[in-house]
């Protein structure tokens, strides 16, 4: 089964990537989503077996996982890594966020991309995307883990840049791979230093030998440090590449150039938590290393606040959720650092469903509007596209976490945020104050930015683009041809004559294609916290019970999280409230406030647009010093120092020696061959001589 | 049957040259003349490929000794004609013999005067590569090393480019020193060992004082072959003038004369001098890799950059054949079979836009994509295993190579590890220039996408990149017996247990 789910996009992918032009567009997309659809259907049938695992495994609690060897990898030496699919709760409970949210982008994909010319190529790469992503879930080894990590690196590459004749979506492509790469970095030096200390990179045997090596030290570089902190430090660095943490996450936001489907699949949902699930996954090896585990808990926090500040003044409504993702990504971290794994896996699986939601409704808005994406021209859009704004409603509701503390009433953010924030607060110290103000006033921007995004596109009155905007659409997508089959008819469908006039007048509600996905997912970012918070975060037997040893529970750390006084319980609602409000406020009723906030505070303003200007800095330190090194080494060493000077000087040495060589190459080669013959016939007498003598 | 069995490498090595007499009959160089040139050469290329095949389903890889062995007493005694292959050299003997049929085929149309010649200097230059990996006799190895040079020379110097004479007269003077040194070398050996057969220098025991000296005059001619930084400079100019099919074989199979050389022998011959002098070559190796992938990042020419990132990927060889422990030394075996099929494979992608437009201007291209799907594919799969993406053959060699090399140093391991960020930067820069972006040049849109005979030789070697990618067990088996025989030996002769063996506890 699991080889099904696995291989089965990898099956779609080949036959739409080679057989695209042959089979048809049409064609294409079913073959894809129908394999996309039976694998997450059997994702599902394998995640119920865990999820309703009987008790009477009771006791033995670390089941072993089911594993699955493919092929025979990389052998040598001491060191034998073979392609297996392992199967354990961490992989099912991925196994259902990847399989759902694909499938889903990938009807919803057959909507948004009908009018592409390039089509079939584009669901080649999803379903290139899910395998990747699939095989890094499935990894039963640092190395396949690097595969399936390198892999979704590449099918985001090639999906951010699909629209290749942008040349910004061209260099958000480059940028997103070579950032990623800089993580990778610091992961391939981590299994080095795993291989070298625990001696294997197959995860059962390294968490086997983890005991032994803890506290022992390595020399890396040219000191003598603890070699569990050394090594979860540098695997801790891919993953704030993959999860675009705090220094390496200037990629994300630029990664919006994508079709916005992309953006739901891999830059919120899937790919971006693939470092949340490689710390959950070597949650053994971190739990050794303490102070990599303040690390993360840090990072996580300083992310998860420095991406709402700058989330509040964007005006992209891409650039909005990319920054929430981002946002979320560090409360996700902040619980792993705290050492709750499964809080961290609980947001990221919350975190998928009303992510995804977000974006693509954001995606419907875009369509709705035509390629329009800045929410300064949007506003009033409730009426137009009543069904998108319901979806955004819920989405936002669940990503601000609405419920009411201490019921089990609320929306599936509002479990797994809260449970974060306990966590953090549960932790203690100034490390647990800071991690827990943090993600309290993060909580609150992100309910600001939420509402106003929600204020700025779908309430109001509509502020149309200022006069001859051209629409930043790619060229491909014609824009008044709607020549699609019955089952993609729009809703509105009296809204297909709008050959002229503004972008709000001629907006339309998504094809039904566009518009179930989002109710699937509307459903889980309702449910997915309610359902499931028991296994993720209520007793620490029911979740060490769940999670059968794939990830470490600590009893103590469960308890605290439960126990934390009432008014922390209260505080990210509160947060919320007043994120709320002060949107409404400054969005609703005095409507130029924003504008006044920013003149009088123009630095800070520009700080945060200009987000903190990252951007700039790294273009400043990194790529002009490398680019100007480059030219330096070119121009200076090599042509002018090796080869101006030594060379083409001894040269010129050589040439007045043979001054009358007429035809140099092949004057070059007679003497070439006259030193060699020289050199074969001086070998033959030096050994014919001494031979003689010897013998 | 039994005769060709006995001297099967005598075969392989000797039927290009067979070819080449043959073409000295063919009568002319009008139209049917160059066709039955051409014929002739693929058809004897495709009979020794298929010859090397045929001795590698012979090759037993559990022995980690030499196997097809013929030896007969040649000039005295002590010059022999020897011959035979291990894990080490025979894969190189059927990667010869795997790409100079494609070099025969990207020449087809591409080469027009002279035809006869070329493929006459070809079948000559095949023999005398296979030569270098299968002989065994110091005296014979010399011969075929020098004399490899000699064809590449005409190559370049006849059919390359513009400023083909500079290019072959610094070919000429790099090698040069390197061999004179060489030379000298193994006349001192001879006079210390008593031989010239390789497989009883292999045993000797050279003093310590006197492998300091073999060590560094065969340096200075395997670090030019290599190229290693900073004796690279000849390497982009020979590239960017020679023509496609001299560039695959210059990237493929000269370059990795070298790496051969120095596992052969700075590393079994001398193994104390490779120890003393490993963070020299760590040194360098580091330097090979930053500096010439950071000069890659700014190369205007196609070529050129696909040189010096050549460069670069050889400074993962060196680094780890020096790390002395059997990962190492088996990622650099891997890491020069990969590359041999992927750089061959990208300079053959640059032949097939050169063929078109007549320019390697970076600038002259962009957005091939929308007339080129076909072709835009296969050079992203080449570009992909150039940066070492893992499900690619250039993943496997590098990552061998790297944690082989962090057991022994962990700051080059550190450092070589930069070239994974680097090189994702040059390779997808050119990708971005070159096929994505709007189509707007006038003179782009007429270009066609690959034709069959195109696709014929690139789709097997993109098979192969992602077959070795995800199985690398065929290389990596046959390998492994002669790669831990070459890492034992080290270890004992340096007096270390390989570090490795220790951490496996």
């Amino acid at each position: 089964m699991i080889q099904a789910i696995v291989f089965f996009p990898l099956i779609g992918a080949l036959i739409a990537g080679l057989l695209g032009r042959i089979i048809g567009h049409r064609t294409a997309e079913f073959v894809t989503t129908g394999l996309l659809i039976v694998a997450a259907v059997l994702s599902w049938v394998v995640f119920a077996g865990y999820w309703f695992a009987p008790e009477a495994a009771e006791g033995a609690g670390h089941a072993e996982a089911t594993k699955v060897v493919v092929l025979e990898w990389i052998h040598s030496g001491p060191l034998a890594l073979d392609w297996v699919l392992r199967v354990d709760t961490l992989t099912a409970i991925m196994l259902v966020v990847v399989t759902t949210v694909s499938s889903l982008v990938h009807v919803y994909s057959i909507g948004y991309m009908a009018e592409d010319p390039h089509r079939s190529r584009f669901f080649a790469y999803l379903s290139l995307f899910t395998f990747a992503m699939l095989m890094l879930v499935t990894a039963d080894n640092f190395l396949q883990m690097f595969f399936g990590w390198e892999g979704v690196g590449l099918a985001s590459y090639l999906l951010i840049g699909f629209w290749y004749q942008r040349p910004s979506a061209n260099a958000a492509a480059m940028k997103a791979f070579v950032v990623n790469r800089v993580g990778d970095f610091g992961f391939a030096l981590g299994i080095f230093g795993a291989f070298m200390v625990l001696g294997q990179l197959d995860f059962d045997g390294a968490f086997h030998a983890v005991e032994g090596a803890t506290g022992t030290s390595i020399r890396f570089l040219s000191w003598d440090l603890d070699a569990m902190t050394v090594i979860c430090l540098l695997l801790f660095m891919g993953a704030m590449g993959k999860s675009a943490q705090f220094l390496l996450h200037t990629w994300l936001p630029d990664a919006m150039e994508g079709p916005t489907p992309v953006s739901a699949l891999i830059h919120a949902a899937t790919m971006v938590t693939a470092g949340v699930f490689m710390v959950a996954r070597l949650s053994p090896m971190f739990e050794a290393a303490p102070i990599a585990m303040n690390v993360v808990f840090v990072v996580g926090a300083i992310t998860a606040f420095f991406a709402a500040t700058v989330g509040l003044v964007q005006n992209d409504i891409k650039r909005v959720i990319a920054y929430s993702t981002c946002s979320q990504l560090g409360y996700m971290f902040v619980a792993l650092g705290a050492g709750m794994f499964s809080a961290g896996i609980f947001h990221l699986f919350t975190h998928a469903f009303f992510k995804a939601l977000l974006f693509l409704g954001a995606g419907s808005v875009i369509h709705a509007m035509h390629h329009e994406q800045d929410m300064r021209n949007m506003g009033g859009l409730r009426k137009k596209i009543p069904f998108t704004y319901a979806m955004m409603l819920i989405g936002t509701l669940a990503l601000t976490g609405v419920g009411i503390p201490g019921t089990s009433i609320g929306f599936a953010g509002f479990f797994s945020k809260d449970a974060i924030i306990e966590t953090a607060y549960a932790v203690g110290g100034n490390l647990g104050n800071f991690g827990f103000w943090m993600l309290v006033i993060a909580a609150m921007f992100t309910s600001f930015y939420s509402w106003r995004l929600v204020h700025l596109t779908f309430h109001g009155t509509p502020r149309p683009a200022p006069a001859a905007h051209a629409p930043d659409a790619h060229a491909a997508h014609g824009h008044d041809d709607h020549a699609q089959p019955d089952l993609l008819s729009h809703v509105h469908d009296d809204d297909h004559d709008h050959a002229h006039g503004s972008a709000y007048d001629n907006a339309h509600e998504s094809p039904r294609v566009m518009l179930v996905p989002l109710l699937i997912l509307a459903v889980g970012a309702v449910l997915a916290g309610v359902v499931f918070l028991d296994l993720f975060f209520g007793h620490a037997e029911h979740i060490e019970h769940f999670f059968g040893g794939s990830v470490v529970v600590s009893e103590a750390l469960v308890d605290a999280a439960h126990h934390v006084p009432t008014w922390v319980k209260w505080s990210p609602f509160l947060a919320m409230l007043i994120g709320f409000g002060a949107a409404w406020y400054m969005y609703m009723v005095d409507k130029g406030m924003p504008a006044r906030i920013a003149a009088t505070n123009p630095g800070l303003y520009r700080f945060l647009l200009n987000k903190w200007y990252f951007d700039e800095l790294y273009d400043r330190i990194f790529v002009r010093p490398s680019l100007y090194i480059g030219r330096a080494l070119w121009k200076g060493f090599d042509d002018w120092l090796i080869d101006q000077t030594l060379v083409e000087g001894l040269g010129a040495r050589v040439k007045d020696v043979t001054a009358r060589v007429v035809k140099l190459q092949s004057g070059y080669l007679y003497h070439y061959a006259f030193v060699m013959l020289i050199g074969i016939a001086l070998l033959l007498t030096w050994v014919i001589t001494t031979g003689g003598l010897l013998g | 049957m039994t005769f060709l069995t006995d001297h099967l490498l005598t075969v392989i090595t000797f039927l290009p040259v067979l070819g080449a007499l043959l073409l000295l009959l063919v009568p002319g160089n009008d139209e049917k003349g160059k066709n039955l040139a051409r014929t002739i050469a693929l058809i004897t290329s495709v009979v020794t490929f298929a010859l090397s095949l045929w001795m590698w389903s012979l090759f037993d890889p559990a022995n980690p000794g030499f196997q097809f062995v013929e030896n007969y007493e040649w000039i005295g005694a002590s010059i022999g004609y020897r011959m035979g292959v291990d894990g080490i050299s025979f894969l190189f003997v059927v990667l010869t013999a795997f790409l100079i049929p494609f070099c025969v085929l990207a020449s087809w149309g591409s080469i027009q005067h002279r035809v006869r010649e070329y493929m006459i200097v070809f079948l000559i230059l095949e023999t005398l590569c296979i030569g270098v990996f299968t002989a065994l006799d110091l005296a014979m190895f010399y011969v075929f090393f020098e004399g490899s040079l000699i064809p590449m020379f005409l190559i370049i110097g006849i059919w390359g480019g513009k400023r083909r004479i500079q290019a072959a007269y610094k070919f000429f003077f790099y090698t040069f020193t390197g061999s004179v040194l060489m030379l000298l070398a193994i006349m001192a050996m001879y006079w210390q060992a008593g031989t010239l057969d390789i497989r009883t220098l292999l045993g000797f025991k050279f003093d310590p004082g006197m492998q300091t000296w073999l060590w560094l005059a065969f340096f200075a001619s395997f670090a030019v072959k290599m190229p290693m930084w900073p004796f690279h400079r000849w390497l982009p100019e020979a590239h960017v003038e020679a023509p496609t099919a001299g560039s695959v074989i210059l990237a493929a199979i000269l370059l990795k004369l070298g790496g051969y050389g120095f596992i052969r022998f700075s590393l079994a011959m001398f193994p104390d001098a490779s120890a003393m002098f490993a963070p020299f070559v760590f040194t360098l190796s580091i330097a090979a890799i930053i500096l010439t992938s950071l000069i890659a990042l700014v190369q205007t020419d196609i070529k050129k950059l696909i040189a010096y990132s050549s460069v670069a990927h050889m400074g993962f060889v060196t680094m780890g054949i020096f790390s002395g422990n059997v990962m190492g030394i088996h990622g650099a075996v891997f890491q020069m079979i990969s590359h041999g099929i992927v750089s061959g494979a990208l300079f053959l992608c640059v032949g097939v836009v050169y063929d078109r437009l007549h320019t390697r201007d970076i600038e002259a291209y962009g957005g091939l994509v929308e007339r080129m799907p076909r072709y835009a594919f296969a050079f992203m799969v080449f570009t992909m295993a150039n940066v070492g993406l893992p499900g690619t053959s250039g993943f496997v060699g590098e990552f061998l190579t790297m944690i082989g090399v962090f057991q022994v140093n962990t700051w080059v391991a550190f450092f070589a590890a930069f070239g994974v960020i680097l090189s994702a930067a040059y390779a997808l820069w050119l990708y971005r220039r070159v096929i994505f972006g709007a189509l707007t040049k006038e003179s782009l849109k007429g270009m066609l996408d690959l034709d069959r005979r195109e696709i014929a030789v690139l789709v097997p070697l993109l098979i192969l990149t992602i077959l070795f990618g995800f199985w690398p067990a065929p290389i990596l088996d046959a390998t492994a017996a002669s790669v831990a025989l070459v890492a034992e030996n080290f270890g004992n002769a340096i007096g270390t247990v390989a570090p490795v063996v220790a951490a496996a506890h």
